[in-house]
């Protein structure tokens, strides 16, 4: 166990530089991208802002629906098969019926998997729908993976515009990760108050251009609206859709220079320039409504027909709010609404204490540790310690090879490392103590000290390193910090024990080989 | 070497083991745990005052008067910081826009919003459910890796220190009303890896002196197995103690809980590797036979 060829002397001495190098590393400027690689500090360290956000997703599925209705009729008609009735049956189903005599046509329709009716997912090996019927009424239902299908799809949509949104607020290094089918992480670094962002995510920012009815009671087609202002009373708004947010091109702020007002100025694309133009030609003298995820934010009177594809909207906006809107209008729509289901802001001035608590908790426990491992083992101490000075270069070189993220639980699981660190040093100590109880020759002394601790000392760390990965997987934010430099500590030690205080060990033994060793 | 004789102390220190655990059981079950806002649902809210004016009955008074439901708030570690936790009752996108309006009419702006947090019920429920998967499968992983490693009379003595280790510190957070939040269950996950590291390290000797004395009684060979480890176990502890401490004393505030919790757990991890997993080995009987016929 004593051995050391110089080749592996050479190999160690390398593997130490080179880890030495990355931890000198994040102290340093260097222009290269490989070798300038610095830990990245968690939110809670730098401050910053971590948001969780839950897509609401009923409204994508009631929207799938409706779609998948309209289809069918049409589908239907084209085939001359008999089909009425319909309409959305629960939450995840439509019903419909059919004549006596289709019933086994409709059902090969939708078993099929060519058919555009109810698409197959090779992935999934799975329909989107999930076909029932009882003589002539059928019921399509979602499929577990209709539904997941219909959620990815609207994850997707909401994470680009989630992106949009955050880009052009214009923050530093945003994170922006997926979390199971239906959740988006957003990682703000540097921000302590997520007040604007979250305002901006927590907006779906459907815009729709509709007529306002004239009748004042409820009618078919229309809906009762309030007005964001609360500037006037609710009033009905025609169903019918002139124009969304899906024909606009450009968004931006203005004041507009004759009544000093600020404003939003929009321009459409050409489908909507000719819908809008064809809408304010016949409806000059009518008011339309500009409508922000239901709420009315301005009613005006058409004056003149618009058929340039541009206009502005009105609506007694701070220059704020106005430069808000145009973002939402510029980046789009997100597909459902979303709520923000998990919060955790840490300011800059808590981030930059937490560091400097943990750099002094780091030191302190390194001090003491090194004090009472030289008091109790003298020479050997020395050794031990060295061997644990090697380990936190080794941790922290390897947390920087990765680019790893350092959190404040990150910092007490380097600290508890080194507290732990030099228990398979002690094991191999108090065994080399015993071996020399009753064994005259040091050498072989020392040699089945390391080797009958050897069970005892992986044991001991399998255990802690098991308990680390679990928390790994299973931990979530800082834990996971915690977990990483537990984890990589355990390594980190074990190579230090073995190589380091090891060959230190060897080195030391053969110079005092003709004297009485004591540890 | 030393020579304490342990072994004389197995049957005492198993009953008060055993109390303990009754009591953290009782404690479990009646007190409960003192859930933070992780596992809860909430709003936590740390907060600096720069304004020496401001103190706990000022900030409670302006927070009473914002209908945010119960509204706790305490020292946090310095004078001048504050821990403000309430449940808030709806999703609310402007709520600290409207804590802040609020303060500002009560208080004046001399303060500091250092931390926020916020956790859906949702959320909280799922960290809950993760914690508790967590230390289960943890607690199972252990269970397999003592399974394959030692014969069964040592998986049943391991994982028990083990469970105690883990009863006691819950039993303890509850006694002191002390916040259980994630950090905590990470600092359970720990003292398990520990707690059983500590074991398994007697466990070794225990298993290598079988062998070695064929003749000697099982109640005599664990005392000698655990003095002849003893110096180990005594400095490890101290010198992870003494890493421990030094995040409790200097680490902030915020790992304050999570290294309490691990000071109690290697505390308890030692002392029941001795006084809870050797004597589970004399009264299963384990000889020199238990691991021969395994290893046949």
């Amino acid at each position: 166990m004593l051995y050391f060829s110089k080749l592996r002397i050479f190999t160690i001495l390398i593997a130490s530089l080179f880890f030495l190098f990355f931890t000198l590393s994040n102290f340093t400027k260097l222009d290269d991208s490989f070798f300038n690689k610095k830990i990245n500090l968690g939110l809670d360290l730098q401050g910053g802002s971590y948001l969780l956000l839950e897509i609401d997703n009923k409204p994508v599925i009631t929207k799938e629906l409706q779609n998948k209705i309209t289809f069918l009729k049409t589908y239907f008609k084209d085939k001359n098969i008999n089909i009425f009735n319909l309409k959305i049956y629960n939450q995840n189903s439509i019903r419909f019926e059919t004549d006596e005599t289709n019933v086994e046509l409709i059902k090969d329709i939708f078993v099929d998997k060519e058919e555009s009716v109810n698409p197959f997912y090779e992935k999934y090996k799975s329909h989107q729908f999930d076909l029932e019927n009882q003589n002539n009424i059928f019921t399509i239902t979602l499929s577990k993976y209709g539904i997941i299908e219909l959620k990815n799809s609207s994850l997707d949509q909401a994470i680009e515009i989630v992106r949009r949104r955050i880009d052009e607020v214009g923050t530093n290094e945003p994170n922006i990760l997926k979390r199971g089918n239906d959740r988006i992480l957003v990682e703000l670094p540097g921000l302590d108050d997520p007040m604007r962002i979250k305002n901006l995510l927590g907006k779906t920012a459907n815009l729709t251009f509709r007529f306002v009815s004239k009748s004042t009671e409820a009618e078919f087609g229309t809906d009762l609206m309030e007005f964001e202002d609360g500037s006037e009373s609710p009033v009905y708004i025609n169903k019918r859709i002139i124009l969304s947010g899906e024909n606009l091109l450009d968004a931006q702020p203005r004041v507009d220079s004759q009544t000093n007002e600020t404003v939003v100025t929009f321009s459409l694309d050409r489908v909507g320039a000719k819908r809008f133009g064809k809408a304010t030609i016949s409806g000059v003298g009518k008011r339309f409504a500009i409508i922000l995820d239901d709420k009315i934010i301005s009613a005006p009177v058409i004056q003149e027909a618009i058929v340039d594809g541009s206009g502005q909207i009105t609506g007694g906006f701070t220059f704020q709010s106005a430069t808000d809107l145009a973002l939402l209008l510029r980046s789009g729509a997100l597909p459902a609404p979303m709520n923000i289901i998990e919060e955790r802001t840490v300011g800059p001035g808590l981030g930059k204490d937490s560091i400097k608590a943990g750099v002094l908790a780091l030191i302190i426990g390194f001090s003491l540790v090194i004090a009472f491992m030289i008091f109790k083992y003298k020479i050997f101490g020395l050794i031990a310690n060295t061997a644990l000075i090697f380990n936190l270069f080794f941790l922290v070189g390897i947390l920087t090879l990765f680019e790893a993220t350092l959190t404040l639980p990150g910092i007490a699981g380097i600290i508890l490392t080194v507290g732990m660190a030099v228990d398979a040093n002690v094991l191999i100590f108090e065994r080399i103590k015993e071996e020399k109880a009753h064994e005259k020759n040091q050498l072989i002394a020392f040699d089945s000290g390391y080797t009958k601790s050897r069970t005892a000392i992986l044991d001991a760390n399998i255990t802690t390193f098991i308990a680390a990965i679990i928390l790994f997987f299973l931990g979530s934010g800082p834990i996971k910090g915690f977990s990483i430099t537990l984890g990589v500590g355990i390594l980190t030690t074990l190579f230090s024990v073995y190589f380091i205080a090891r060959l230190l060990t060897s080195l030391y033994i053969v110079r005092n080989k003709d004297r009485e060793i004591k540890i | 070497m030393k020579n304490i004789q342990f072994n004389r102390y197995y049957k005492l220190f198993t009953l008060i083991s055993s109390g303990m655990s009754i009591i953290s059981i009782l404690l479990l079950i009646f007190k409960g745990l003192n859930f933070g806002i992780d596992f809860k649902g909430g709003t936590l809210i740390e907060l600096r005052a720069i304004d020496k004016q401001i103190n706990i009955s000022s900030l409670r008074s302006s927070f009473s008067k914002m209908n945010l439901g119960d509204v706790a708030i305490k020292n946090f570690g310095e004078d001048y910081d504050f821990l403000i936790k309430f449940e808030k009752k709806g999703p609310e996108k402007d709520l600290i826009q409207n804590i802040k309006k609020n303060l500002n009419a009560s208080i004046g702006s001399g303060y500091e919003i250092r931390r926020v947090e916020n956790v859906g019920p949702k959320v909280s429920a799922e960290l809950l459910k993760g914690g508790l998967i967590a230390i289960a499968v943890s607690l199972g992983a252990m269970l397999f890796y003592i399974w394959i490693r030692f014969e069964w009379q040592f998986s049943i003595g391991a994982i028990l220190a083990l469970f105690h280790d883990v009863l006691i510190t819950m039993g303890i957070f509850s006694l002191i009303g002390l916040e259980v939040n994630l950090s905590i269950v990470a600092a359970i996950l720990t003292i398990v890896g520990y707690s059983m590291n500590d074991t398994v390290v007697i466990f070794d000797r225990v298993r290598e002196n079988l062998k070695k004395h064929i003749d000697l009684k099982i109640f005599e060979l664990t005392n000698l197995s655990i003095n002849e480890t003893l110096s180990r176990t005594i400095i490890t502890s101290v010198t992870t103690l003494l890493a421990l401490l030094s995040i409790f004393l200097f680490g902030g505030e915020i790992l304050k809980g999570f290294s309490f919790a691990m000071i109690l757990g290697v505390i308890l991890g030692t002392y029941s590797s001795i006084f809870i997993a050797n004597p589970i080995l004399v009264n299963l009987k384990v000889n020199y036979k238990t691991i021969v016929k395994e290893e046949d």
